[in-house]
């Protein structure tokens, strides 16, 4: 029955075409293999993300009046609607955490280096693309939280010289976070995002059937190296991981419900503990220690400036690495790498931990 | 290159949100006589921004625009410090609304208080 199926589509769309192309594929073992698995991870939760996602399509209102109470509904009064909500949320993060991974090890064994730069452009840009998602569906609960800190988060993309007060406004609908901006937030979430992830992914994905897995360099010039098949052999190990990632994500759901917290409300100080996404923690930290005068510029501009910049260093770093693109280790990039890392997570250790007033 | 221009162009200005829907008031009742106590502050609607009117302890009144000049979230009245305090980043102002430590760049703005009967009135300077 199956074959007879194969056949009728073999016949019409060739599809032992793509069978060989799988079937070629191989995946190096080495002794960094485990970072092979991020990618499929991030893929794994992304699907999980869609999934959960259409579900509350189905009750979530976007105005700025219903949507806190639509949630509440979901999580208080729907079948399960506390556990699909949990599942979103919690898979949002781990995606995050996940992808932002998944882009490390592929800086620390160097996995950018030539034929595979545009793999690594397309792998930032996607990582900003999960950066916009995690912004934008922070606000969608329309609670405290979340007010306040896309009030700071808009603001800081008002702050850009020159287009900031533009596209200030263009985020957020007017002047302030209102009902126009849980709208655009809300189309942005749904649609242009996914969109945004689908064609960027599709590219990134095709890259890599192409190109093949990389090796890191220590691996590349052995003689003896081994390999494993893509299909079977990797795939079914990529799916017990993502049975494993899938009982921890139901676990962290069951266990820490994600909350929804009190109401937004506009005419309310902002209380003590306002915080953004973790991964845009380190940020939101910088820019309390930022003094208010930096030479002529405003502290906050000269912070935003230098998140661009290494923004900018991050998409570019295979073409900064000369030493990798013949083929040759340099320890440079790595500790600059290692040090960007400690910072992220000293700033975020202090958001969470350090004196708050 | 034109063509991508000229479809461009009207998404652009679509997603630019109509100008005018930013409330025009410039006055408003922040509360009435002794709502308030001596060395609290209390967040008003003023228009679609936040005030704050703040009741110090020699029982003066001074009102300002609660939206902190750093990254906009909305200051409140510290008794303990005797201060307007931004929970966001901690910056701090006097009560004449300027920055006395932290982040924020630039004072408070601030509005005029006056009585009128039982109501408090804050206003902008026009």
């Amino acid at each position: 029955m199956f074959q007879k199926a194969y056949n009728w589509f073999d016949e019409r769309y060739g599809i032992s075409d793509f069978k060989d192309t799988f079937a070629k594929k191989t995946v190096p073992i080495h002794k960094h293999f485990i970072w092979y698995y991020f990618g499929g991870i991030t893929l794994f939760l992304l699907f999980v993300q869609i999934a959960t996602g259409i579900l509350l399509l189905f009750y979530y209102k976007p105005t700025a009046a219903e949507a806190y109470e639509s949630v509440k509904f979901i999580t208080t009064k729907v079948e399960f609607g506390w556990l699909i909500r949990s599942v979103h949320s919690w898979s949002a993060n781990l995606m995050a955490l996940s992808a932002f991974t998944h882009l490390f090890s592929a800086f620390f064994l160097k996995s950018y280096r030539p034929p595979r730069e545009l793999t690594w452009v397309t792998g930032v840009g996607l990582i900003g693309i999960v950066m916009g998602l995690g912004f934008t569906g922070y606000l969608l609960p329309w609670n405290e939280l979340s007010f306040f800190a896309t009030k700071v988060g808009t603001q800081i993309a008002g702050s850009v010289p020159v287009v900031g007060s533009y596209l200030r406004t263009i985020l957020r609908g007017g002047e302030e976070i209102s009902d126009a901006t849980i709208t655009r937030f809300f189309a942005l979430h749904v649609m242009v995002l996914p969109i945004c992830t689908a064609a960027l992914l599709g590219l990134h994905l095709v890259m890599v059937q192409l190109q093949g897995m990389s090796e890191p360099i220590s691996v590349a010039d052995n003689p003896d190296k081994k390999t494993m098949k893509f299909f079977p052999n990797f795939f079914l190990r990529d799916l017990v991981v993502w049975l494993l990632v899938l009982g921890g994500l139901l676990m962290l759901s069951v266990m820490f419900p994600w909350e929804l917290g009190r109401k937004a409300d506009p005419f309310m100080p902002t209380p003590l503990g306002i915080k953004p996404e973790w991964y845009f923690l380190w940020m939101f930290q910088t820019l309390k220690y930022l003094p208010a005068k930096i030479l002529l510029f405003d502290g906050e501009v000269v912070g935003i400036l230098g998140f661009g910049a290494a923004g900018i260093a991050l998409v570019i770093v295979p073409f900064l690495d000369i030493w990798s693109r013949k083929g040759k280790r340099n320890p440079l990039l790595s500790i600059a790498g290692i040090l960007a890392i400690l910072y992220i997570l000293l700033m975020t250790y202090l958001a969470y931990f350090g004196p708050q007033k | 290159m034109a063509l991508l221009a000229s479809a461009g162009y009207p998404i652009l200005r679509y997603i630019t949100p109509p100008k005018g829907t930013e409330s025009a008031a410039t006055s408003v009742v922040a509360a009435k006589v002794g709502e308030l106590a001596r060395n609290s502050g209390k967040i008003f609607k003023f228009g679609d921004k936040p005030g704050i009117l703040i009741n110090d302890l020699s029982g003066e009144l001074s009102a300002f625009n609660a939206v902190c000049t750093h990254l906009n979230c909305t200051v409140q009245y510290d008794p303990e410090a005797k201060c307007i305090w931004c929970a966001c980043h901690n910056g701090r102002f006097d009560l004449k609304g300027r920055v006395i430590s932290g982040p924020p760049p630039r004072p408070l703005e601030k509005y005029n208080v006056n009585i009128r009967g039982e109501d408090i009135v804050v206003s902008k300077s026009v």
